[in-house]
């Protein structure tokens, strides 16, 4: 993989960083009247998911990371792994850990197409669509007539995540949910 | 996918900085300050490891020459005063490779201004007073009284040791570990530069408008030195004015001595060769001029997109420029 120098950091580019594959979230340039110049860049490390800040010397660089986000269909999980299947056609199959499942596990949906991230051609990231339609495998009985406001009770749907929802809302509805709250949005 | 053609900033924010501008020429005009206008390109340009000059090839009767597009308009300004200008200003644009981010632009407008006679003091309180008048009297006022702060002073406070005594050893652990980077081998200078910007910079200003005084000697390519009075050490005629923690001006005593001039001209490309940096051409013509004689007095170099930008309350420069160099 080709180097990236500190000028050319920008939102979204893939490098390497202890080891790590990264994407750089944000770089800022600081410099003090006419002293060194230093990078305050935020990376994302797409293993862990966690944010890290770095200073970096203007000038120095590093290695790009072999990093591509790919659509894919959910097949089923044997277990062990979950696979996953590439939209463009080429029936291309990738299996998938459960550790680089992550939170994605309890919105997963047979058909339903999903960002699978690779390194190096290994899965280590499934990003969920941001809405995603589910339907309610059991919850309280709903109350009638209960549809304007007030209140809100767990329901369980049917990839396993649980979320509240309003009180009218009855079990065998289909819902759609925001994966990134992890809120209940409308029926569906 | 279309190319974004549109300005960086809105039509209202650039009707607002025409405004801001007109404040500034009131401001010099009242004072009888002289607007003037001096070439972007020069023969000789700035030799300061820590700015990227851009350089170009131009015919001109003398043939093929490499000239150099100014870091800020201080050489020919300089050549004016010597020439007998007296008190002069000007809205020049800079350019400085490299630097992009949301306070810096490659391209950008430099407000430049020397005052023969005047001292250093005489130049922060005339500096407040134009920043006061360009963010109108609202913001102005709730920029309260200005606080004046020792380097060395800011270093104990915030950091606990005395920036000028420290042992570089100890002072690149430090660094290092606030940076989170590998500062081993890094001179003493951007050492402390780091530790200004990461640790330091971000709170200053954040009461009314703070004004550095009292830097290192190294610090200052172009300003003379003085004794600090606590222990005789050697200090720069420099300041520095930070609002919201944003560096805004940066005002010297200015050096007017022309070996001294020399010796800093070739000490920086001797600087330059041994990190692997181009080196510049040094104006001769500055040395000639400082050579004939300049006025002692003060000069002030302040970013105008920065201050602005504080005005307007907008969030990077680029938003308070027509086209910000990524979409010139």
């Amino acid at each position: 993989m080709a180097n990236y120098s500190t000028n050319e950091f920008k939102g979204g580019l893939k490098v390497m960083l202890d080891g790590d594959p990264c994407s750089i979230v944000e770089n800022e340039l600081v410099k003090p009247g006419k002293g060194q110049a230093f990078s305050r860049v935020k990376l994302r490390n797409l293993i862990t998911g966690r944010v890290w800040e770095r200073t970096f010397k203007s000038g120095e660089s590093l290695e790009g990371a072999d990093v591509m986000d790919l659509e894919m269909e959910y097949l089923y999980s044997d277990g062990d792994m979950w696979h996953f299947m590439k939209t463009d056609g080429s029936f291309e199959q990738y299996a998938v850990e459960k550790k680089a499942l992550g939170d994605t596990a309890k919105w997963l949906k047979e058909q339903v197409a999903y960002t699978v991230t690779l390194w190096n051609d290994n899965a280590i990231s499934v990003t969920p669509p941001n809405f995603i339609e589910l339907e309610v495998v059991e919850t309280d009985p709903g109350l009638k007539g209960d549809t304007a406001q007030g209140g809100s009770k767990p329901a369980t749907l049917s990839s396993g995540a649980v979320v509240r929802v309003p009180l009218f809302i009855n079990q065998g509805e289909v819902l759609k949910i925001d994966t990134r709250s992890g809120e209940y949005v409308s029926r569906a | 996918m279309t190319t974004d053609w549109r300005p960086t900033a809105s039509l209202e924010t650039l009707r607002e900085r025409a405004r801001l501008l007109g404040e500034v020429r009131a401001f010099f005009a009242e004072r009888d300050v002289l607007e003037v206008e001096t070439p972007v390109l020069g023969h000789g340009g700035s030799t300061d490891v820590h700015l990227a000059s851009l350089s170009l090839t131009a015919t001109t009767p003398a043939g093929q020459e490499r000239l150099w597009l100014q870091t800020s308009p201080e050489f020919h300004m300089k050549r004016l005063l010597a020439a007998g200008s007296g008190p002069i200003f000007q809205l020049a644009r800079s350019f400085r490779d490299g630097e992009v981010g949301s306070r810096h632009n490659i391209e950008f407008t430099m407000l430049e201004w020397y005052r023969p006679g005047f001292s250093l003091d005489g130049m922060i309180g005339e500096t407040t007073a134009l920043i006061r008048a360009v963010l109108g009297p609202e913001l102005g006022n709730e920029t309260g009284p200005l606080r004046r702060r020792r380097y060395r002073e800011l270093f104990r406070e915030a950091l606990g040791f005395d920036p000028f005594t420290v042992e570089l050893d100890a002072l690149r652990r430090i660094a290092g570990e606030r940076g989170g980077l590998d500062m081993e081998d890094a001179p003493r200078d951007d050492c402390l530069d780091l530790l200004m910007s990461l640790v330091i910079e971000p709170g200053l200003g954040r009461e009314g408008l703070d004004v550095v005084v009292d830097y290192p000697a190294t610090q200052a390519a172009l300003a003379r030195h003085h004794r600090d009075p606590e222990d005789g050490a050697w200090v720069a005629s420099r300041f520095e004015v930070y609002l919201a923690g944003l560096e805004l001006a940066n005002g010297y005593d200015e050096l007017t001595d022309v070996e001294e001039q020399r010796a800093r001209f070739a000490e920086d490309n001797a600087a330059r060769k041994r990190l692997g940096l181009t080196e510049v051409d040094i104006d001769r013509r500055l040395l000639a001029a400082l050579e004939h004689g300049m006025p002692s007095g003060s000069g002030v170099a302040l970013g105008m997109d920065r201050l602005i930008q504080l005005a307007l309350d907008r969030a990077s420069v680029a938003e308070v420029m027509a086209f910000a160099t990524p979409s010139c």
